[in-house]
């Protein structure tokens, strides 16, 4: 008898620790995102690699709002992504714009730019919403490649290097590889609290509702299409933040950067690591960024590799790698 | 609320045709009718997830026409589903909360949820009435069907409706589920004007103060349980086929 009673007893304090120990692991979700940030360029075989893991990061948690938060499936992100790129890259090379303002520009064209395909999307659903956002999206992406005399056409943009960042009162030597990363990393920080902040906020338990049932959010008392729109602006500016960090990191925009490519890439980043959860994305995008530099090490045809395990994620854990533990915690 | 002429064609199909009718406040009024008489449609029009082909829709004396259907709710009309409608992935409190949030704060992008301490007691309390407290924290989609059923009333009535919709509220439950349902339409009642569409016959009939019979989409018959009981022609095409139905 005493040893079933022990059996019994033993799961419920450690329930208990794996419950608390998420809803913990959620309150401080920001410090430790930035602290995990911190870590990162120590850990990953590169610099490069960790830089890229800040701003696809970035990419797929301002995707997440809308895809994974909102239910709203777009394929045209790289469209926003490419357009804060481009309009920073324009911004510092054709006009000799101080940086920070060319940052604020590319923000703002990007932002532009996903009210204007917001309208025209947010009226369709579904797989509909999908290909409206890819054909719009395709549609910048050839705008870009026309306009070449503006964006460098299929060369992409070159000549815009912004070796030190002024600031008032000091500056930054943009060249050295780990301050790069800190810079790029304060930036992506301040991203991430501002979509906590939004998550936690009445409108985040809106999407969600609307996510949940469309109809019913209706009936409540929400203006369903104005939300999610203004989920696709705030989508589309922070995949614009990425892009101009992204800008400013390479020192040039490759026209693939609006290619459909790249927003299959954000999808895919965000579903490998968990749709719909705070750092699902993030770990997506280092899961996926992380693949891609050791495999690719090995053989040229490492995205078969990748994709291989894409799958296998979608069949068996389609909660991605975050999500799978979540619920792996609450059911312990 | 006052219905003048409402008419519908989905195509060429007409759904509705002509039907006029006022609803007093503080009744309990339930439209009947065989299946494909027009009550869904009916009901949609009411609730304003659609806009009728022609005739008017009055609520309070103000024309509901360029009314979106987001809107109604703040008005003071708000529905339930017939099929479980609700946010199956959130908390059976954050179902409730959401929906008392829409009268607090819609598009707020910057303040925190948790700030909003009125939805939320509002939100408790209203579980507590309908017997969901101790399910609060559980995800909605693991709740039984009775039980769901209880919190898609909850989430309409946390709005505190002067009208309340009911599409067939006790829709796929048994005898003692329809009781307890029965018995909370009754609490809610003396609060506020409720319009059911129902099938149980007996329950409506004990229940209802007024009865409206749709029938190919138009109305038959408007009166008290008692009229309609005694109407031939609302016999003959609905209550005599249905007799011993639950």
């Amino acid at each position: 008898m005493s040893v079933i009673k022990n059996a019994e007893l033993v799961p419920a304090p450690a329930r208990r620790s794996f419950a608390t120990l998420f809803s913990n692991v959620s309150r401080w979700r920001v410090p430790l995102s930035i602290l995990a940030l911190c870590i990162l360029p120590w850990v990953l075989p590169s610099q490069a690699l960790a830089v890229n893991v800040l701003i696809y990061g970035l990419v797929a948690v301002g995707y997440n709002l809308l895809f994974g938060y909102t239910g709203l499936l777009s394929f045209g992100h790289a469209a926003f992504f490419g357009a804060g790129a481009y309009a920073t890259g324009i911004a510092i090379g054709a006009f000799g714009i101080h940086w920070f303002i060319a940052m604020l520009i590319g923000v703002l064209v990007s932002g532009l730019l996903a009210t204007v395909m917001g309208v025209l999307a947010i009226r369709t659903r579904g797989i509909y919403f999908s290909m409206v956002t890819l054909a719009l999206a395709q549609l910048v992406y050839y705008a870009a490649l026309q306009a070449s005399s503006w964006t460098g056409g299929e060369n992409g943009l070159r000549g815009f290097t912004v070796s030190t960042l002024h600031l008032p009162g000091f500056s930054v030597n943009f060249l050295d590889p780990l301050v790069k990363y800190y810079a790029i990393m304060i930036v992506v920080a301040a991203a991430l609290w501002f979509v906590s902040r939004v998550l936690n906020s009445p409108f985040g338990a809106v999407i969600e509702a609307i996510r949940e049932n469309e109809t019913r959010a209706r009936a409540c008392g929400y203006d369903v299409e104005r939300t999610k729109l203004l989920s696709f602006i705030l989508s589309g500016i922070l995949c614009g933040l990425a892009g101009t960090l992204s800008a400013m990191h390479i020192s040039i925009v490759p026209l693939d950067s609006l290619h459909y490519h790249t927003s299959g890439l954000i999808v895919m980043m965000t579903l490998l690591g968990g749709a719909g959860s705070f750092f699902g994305p993030f770990i997506g995008a280092l899961a996926f960024l992380s693949m891609e530099d050791i495999f690719s090490l090995w053989t040229s045809n490492w995205q078969l590799i990748v994709g291989v395990i894409f799958i296998l994620f979608v069949l068996y854990l389609p909660k991605g790698i975050w999500g799978t533990l979540i619920s792996w915690g609450k059911s312990r | 609320m006052s219905v003048t002429n409402i008419g519908k064609q989905f195509g060429g199909l007409v759904a509705l045709k002509d039907v006029t009718a006022d609803f007093q406040e503080g009744q309990i009024t339930a439209i009947i009718g065989p299946n494909g008489a027009g009550k869904s449609t009916f009901f949609n029009i009411l609730s304003g997830a659609l806009k009728p082909s022609s005739g008017t829709l009055r609520f309070r004396g103000a024309d509901m026409a360029g009314v979106p259907q987001h809107d109604y709710v703040h008005r003071g009309i708000a529905r339930s589903y017939q099929i479980t409608n609700i946010f199956p992935n959130l908390s059976v409190l954050e179902n409730v909360r959401v929906a008392a949030q829409a009268f607090r704060s819609r598009m707020n992008i910057w303040a925190d949820r948790s700030a909003d301490r009125d939805s939320e007691d509002r939100a408790s309390a209203m579980l507590a009435s309908v017997g969901l407290s101790a399910r609060a924290a559980t995800p909605a989609k693991f709740l039984a069907h009775g039980q769901q059923r209880a919190l898609e009333i909850a989430i309409a009535l946390v709005a505190d409706p002067a009208l309340l919709l009911l599409d067939e509220p006790t829709a796929g439950m048994g005898p003692e589920e329809t009781r307890e349902m029965v018995a909370l339409i009754e609490k809610l009642a003396a609060q506020r004007t409720i319009l059911l569409v129902e099938h149980k016959m007996k329950m409506i009939l004990g229940l209802s103060d007024r009865v409206l019979v749709l029938h190919h989409g138009q109305l038959l018959a408007d009166g008290t349980p008692t009229e309609i009981q005694a109407n031939s022609e609302v016999r003959r095409v609905y209550l005599g086929q249905n007799d011993g139905y639950a």
